[in-house]
């Protein structure tokens, strides 16, 4: 038994001693985690704009493309089989985003949703998942992608203050895939997700980035797991985080398993964190096990700094004032991540979401 | 027409062997339209009244005074004194990833005039502001300084100096690390601010090459934290032949 096989979820209700468990507030995740949690059918996903040709969005039935060892999706699978489902027919290209948006509904009670995303060979589309508002959810998004398509998937965390949302968002990704996640986490009360790779052929690759910005109070966890089973694939993570104000913490693991069949793998992975001010967190554990040799690169880096003083002042010594060469110097942090998106409406709306948040934190 | 004034100016850091007085009374005074040499061993002090000036914060000034036509720029913060008409060109400018020259320009531009500069005539401005320097028209879209050679960092800082239009500018070895022809260019790039703006100038260097483009008015020595020599051009000439010997030594 390897140490990374199986995320290290232990398949049990977690107490926080699990290593996967062990930098989660458990307390404040709304009894999802343990079943205390009052169920409530809500159906919260729904399909947004003029439905395009080859995209079909339903509801009903989900059996699951791959088994979990994770206690919470166990618990939403068997609660219930119902679900959503994104399709894109095969050779289909989709040349706008697909936009799917999340109507919240409170925090009384909370939903087990499930979700999956299926795209057909050689299809190519955007999906775009915009996640706002307040609510408690358990979700276990699957998104299976056939030979030779290409998937961007973009999660935009935009969560109001009391949300708790833990969630799993599984790729199984076969020959010759092509994978593009943009993960974006700034709203919410606690946030846990955990982006998983599963490679079922060769030839494919993942590109996981994201970023994340928390803020007093708020905890963001973001834990990869990659695992190339199959030979020839490619791995790449970059998550960005900033920090800002007491007790604000977030987590960022990357858990890349190379598998002893997993020849002429190609993975890199890195976090970068900002401290904004003293009283914040961030965690940062890059995980790399390998079983075999024969790779083409293998790496990882991790670095968590404080604001650059001397950004600063080249800024100021131009007649910007603090406050706004602060929110320039952040803004320039994230844009790498950012402007992956294509989208220059969002991109601005979560720019000046981020403005809010540093200007809200004080400084 | 503007003053410069730095009397008795001095300042300490903070090493880890304790605080190291750097500057021990410098006096200086700038007029508009006027160019000063300044020329000094390597760690004399130069840089360090160049940021003390512009109010970098790991400099602590320790007695004396810096007026702007009688203003305490001392007393101003850092984007106060830009504000006020100081610039700084740096020996070594910063690299500010993620944020583009073009938007940095903006808003630094709209900082300084407190307004936004109508985007039409912006765009001319930028436009033949990059011309003048031989700058290529897609800088504008690179992170600011990111991956610019030392050249091109230096390009950059003399087209801030003619878009932001300051009364003062000091130039930290605006000269170092330029080839023949980006010499020349830069130094046009500063005669051109001198005449559109009868800028004053506190030019630091090392090398009597670049004065031949941007003649100076004064040439000051500069040796372990204070002047120690004044005269005109012929000065600057007699120290590239002889070296700082006479004034270390003293
Ligand atoms: N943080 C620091 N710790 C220790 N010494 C420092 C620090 N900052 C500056 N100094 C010292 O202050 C002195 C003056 O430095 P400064 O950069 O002003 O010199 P300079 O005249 O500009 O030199 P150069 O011609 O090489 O550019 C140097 O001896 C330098 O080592
Ligand atoms: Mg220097």
């Amino acid at each position: 038994m390897t140490t990374l096989q199986s995320n290290l979820l232990e398949n049990h209700t977690p107490t926080g001693r699990e290593e996967a468990w062990r930098f989660t507030p458990l307390k404040r995740l709304a009894g999802l985690h343990d079943g205390s949690a009052t169920p409530e059918a809500r159906n919260s996903l729904a399909l947004n704009g003029a439905s395009q040709s080859g995209v079909t969005f339903t509801r009903g039935a989900i059996s699951a493309a791959s088994p979990s060892d994770d206690s919470i999706v166990n618990r939403i699978r068997n609660y219930t089989s119902d679900g959503a489902t994104l399709s894109i027919e095969k050779n289909t290209i989709v040349e706008s985003p697909i936009f799917l948006n999340r109507s919240s509904g409170g925090v009384d009670t909370a939903e087990l949703s499930r979700v999956q995303i299926k795209v057909g060979e050689h299809a190519k589309a955007t999906v775009i998942l915009e996640n706002t508002g307040d609510t408690h959810l358990a979700e276990d998004v699957e998104i299976v992608l056939a030979p030779g398509s290409d998937l961007t998937f973009i999660s935009l965390q935009e969560w109001g203050a009391k949300t708790v949302y833990a969630a799993t968002h599984n790729a199984i990704i076969d020959r010759d895939a092509t994978f593009k996640a943009i993960h974006v986490t700034i709203g919410g009360d606690v946030v846990r997700i955990l982006p998983k790779v599963e490679f079922v052929g060769p030839g494919a690759s993942a590109d996981l980035q994201g970023v994340y910005f928390a803020t007093a109070g708020q905890f963001f966890e973001h834990r990869m797991h990659v695992d190339h089973a199959v030979p020839h694939a490619k791995s790449n993570v970059n998550y960005k985080g900033a920090l800002a104000g007491d007790k604000a913490h977030t987590v960022w693991i990357g858990d890349v398993y190379i598998r002893a069949a997993a020849e002429g793998t190609d993975t890199y992975e890195l976090n970068r964190n900002l401290l904004l001010t003293d009283g914040a967190r961030a965690d940062s554990v890059p995980n790399l096990e390998i079983e075999t040799g024969e790779i083409v690169g293998a790496g990882h880096a991790s670095t968590t700094g404080r604001f650059d003083d001397e950004q600063l002042f080249y800024l100021m010594s131009r007649g910007i004032q603090e406050a706004d060469a602060r929110r320039l110097v952040v803004r320039g942090f994230f844009n790498e991540v950012i402007s992956l998106i294509g989208n220059e409406e969002i991109q601005e709306r979560l720019m000046a979401r981020i403005d809010d948040e540093l200007e809200k934190a004080g400084k | 027409m503007s003053t410069l004034e730095i009397r008795g100016l001095k300042v300490t850091v903070d090493t880890e062997q304790g605080v190291k007085e750097i500057l021990k009374g410098v006096d200086l005074t700038i007029k508009s339209g006027e160019t000063h040499a300044i020329m000094g061993p390597n760690g004399s002090g130069k840089s360090t009244l160049a940021y003390s000036i512009a109010g970098h914060p790991k400099y602590t000034i320790t007695g004396g005074t810096v007026t702007l036509d009688g203003a305490d720029v001392l007393d101003m913060s850092v984007d106060e004194r830009a504000k006020a008409g100081l610039f700084l060109a740096m020996q070594y400018p910063v690299e500010v990833p993620g944020v583009s020259v073009s938007n940095f320009l903006r808003t630094a531009a709209t900082a300084l005039r407190g307004e936004a500069p109508k985007l039409r005539e912006w765009v001319g401005e930028v436009k033949s502001a990059m011309e003048g320097l031989k700058m290529d028209p897609s800088f504008a879209q690179r992170n600011v300084n990111e991956g610019f050679s030392g050249g091109e960092k230096k390009r950059h800082e003399i087209m801030q100096l003619e878009l932001l239009k300051p009364k003062f500018a000091i130039l930290d070895e605006t000269d170092s690390g330029l080839d023949v022809d980006a010499l020349r260019i830069v130094s046009e790039g500063v005669v051109r601010a001198k005449e559109a703006n009868n800028l004053g100038v506190l030019l630091i260097t090392h090398y009597t090459r670049i004065l031949r483009y941007i003649q100076p008015d004064f040439v000051h020595v500069f040796a372990a934290g204070k002047v120690v020599e004044q005269g005109g051009p012929e000065l600057a000439e007699k120290l590239e032949a002889n070296g700082y010997a006479e004034y270390v030594n003293a």
